[in-house]
């Protein structure tokens, strides 16, 4: 299709009506799977991620295995209905490179040291798909690990800017990530250390310290929701106990 | 006691002498390692609210017998880490074709970490009076980390429970209990375990146990 042909900005709203620099609604919940050491299941507007992790555990393949420290496998996986068209199911050449970004966008974070000739496996999975799935998937996987009780020097936050129509914005969703100008992920610590950032497209030199400034911005207001969210379950188990108490 | 709950890289305290468990220091703050309850007394420590059991030298134990090699028995402790027991640590001394005969495969063993060394080998021990193989009672699983408030501040809520239920009590470090008694008495320190394990984080929770234990007897008598 031709750049033209569609307009991304309405009376200065984007399509979905959202500003420049607005995200889109964000909802995060922490422990949704039993069986898991720890998981957490996020909606970013039409995205819905759930991340499992389990471990430390043991090393299967045992030739993995690292003596002095625990090693972080991190599998992100789309399903074959999350697309509009039905993806094949597997692993491909995206979801490799993606699993790889995503794993070294969290591992300067777990303290592996902590846990020799082990495994932290992250799982991810996308079932539904809306642009942004790298960034939701590692939203929700930094979440699942502290749930997991797995010790790490902070939280990883994650988000995306890009540019569409030569406007910078902020977390674009599926029409403005496919016939967008530019798309430019990060991840980061809430200290501002960033772990990922990746870039398609083209920006300016001055577009892209402004896409970046934004993008970090945006990493910091859902780092507030990671927390809510964690602080929330926590709120949680105080009421469950006092059911228990009303029942005795 | 101050309590808050706290998420990884919450700062804790400008003053780095406070660090205590599950935190870090950086530019002589301290900041959270885990997602738990920061705990503010002298030293700041976080408690984690999961997480795996990581044997340290010292903790008692119970572990299941998942393997037998030349001279060990391997042991798993409800850890990343299996366990060994050397048969030299046995309390008597055996042969070593005979080790099969005292502790078979699926034998459930009281026992002690020895030691630990830096790539995580674990070595175990059954050399104390109160160690050894599980013959009677039963065996149940908590969170490890609900262990430390069963026990109680040095020991007080574990003993109470002791005398107030009339049972043999064996708790393991990585959430293995054992429990030994009448089919009533171990019924009931079973509700009131799993209670400790639910409120495992609220303030005063001794004191809400012995009204438990009184209501409860109150309802059987």
């Amino acid at each position: 299709m031709d750049k033209s042909d569609i307009s991304f900005f309405k009376d200065g709203l984007r399509l979905d009506g959202r500003r420049a620099d607005q995200l889109r609604p964000i909802r995060i919940e922490v422990g949704v799977l039993a069986r898991a050491d720890g998981s957490c299941y996020i909606e970013m507007g039409g995205n819905k991620v759930i991340a499992a992790v389990y471990g430390p555990r043991e090393v299967h393949p045992r030739h993995l295995q690292e003596v002095t420290r625990a090693i972080v496998r991190y599998r992100y996986n789309m399903a074959s209905f999350s697309v509009e068209e039905r993806k094949r199911p597997g692993p491909d050449r995206r979801s490799y490179e993606l699993s790889k970004v995503s794993r070294e966008a969290l591992e300067p974070v777990i303290m592996t040291s902590y846990f020799p000739r082990s495994v932290i496996d992250v799982f991810v999975e996308v079932l539904q798909a809306d642009a942004g799935t790298r960034t939701a998937g590692i939203n929700a996987a930094a979440v699942a690990l502290a749930d997991a009780g797995i010790p790490m020097k902070s939280m990883i936050s994650s988000c995306a800017a890009g540019k569409v129509a030569d406007t910078i914005v902020l977390d674009p969703m599926k029409e403005e990530d496919n016939f967008g100008q530019a798309d430019l992920p990060i991840a980061m610590t809430p200290g501002g250390d960033i772990t990922l950032m990746q870039m398609d497209g083209g920006l300016s030199p001055d577009e892209f310290h402004q896409a970046v400034e934004m993008a970090m911005k945006g990493a910091r207001d859902i780092y507030e929701m990671q927390r809510a969210a964690l602080v929330e379950k926590y709120g949680k188990l105080e009421a469950s106990t006092i059911e228990v108490k009303a029942c005795e | 006691m101050d309590r808050k709950v706290v998420v990884p890289g919450d700062l804790l305290s400008e003053d780095a002498k406070r660090s205590g468990d599950g935190t870090y220091i950086k530019d002589k703050c301290v900041y959270s390692l885990l997602y738990g309850l920061a705990n503010y007394r002298d030293k700041i420590n976080v408690i984690p609210l999961a997480g795996k059991y990581i044997p340290a030298p010292g903790d008692n134990v119970i572990g299941t017998v998942k393997d037998i090699t030349f001279s060990n028995w391997i042991v798993d402790i409800n850890s990343p880490y299996d366990g060994l027991l050397h048969i030299s640590e046995f309390p008597t001394r055996i042969d070593s074709e005979e080790m099969s005969k005292h502790l078979r495969i699926g034998s459930s063993i009281m026992t002690k970490v020895k030691d630990v060394d830096s790539t995580m080998k674990v070595e175990l021990t059954l050399n104390d009076r109160k160690l050894g193989k599980i013959m009677t009672g039963q065996v149940i699983e908590i969170s490890h980390t609900r262990v430390p408030r069963l026990i109680g501040k040095g020991g007080s809520m574990i003993s109470m429970l002791k005398k107030e239920v009339n049972c043999n009590i064996f708790v393991g470090q990585n959430g293995r209990i054992w429990i030994n008694g009448g089919a009533e008495d171990t019924d009931l320190a079973l509700k009131t375990i799993h209670l400790i394990e639910k409120e495992a984080h609220t303030n005063g929770l001794t004191d809400r146990i012995v009204a438990f234990l009184k209501d409860e007897k109150g309802a059987r008598s």
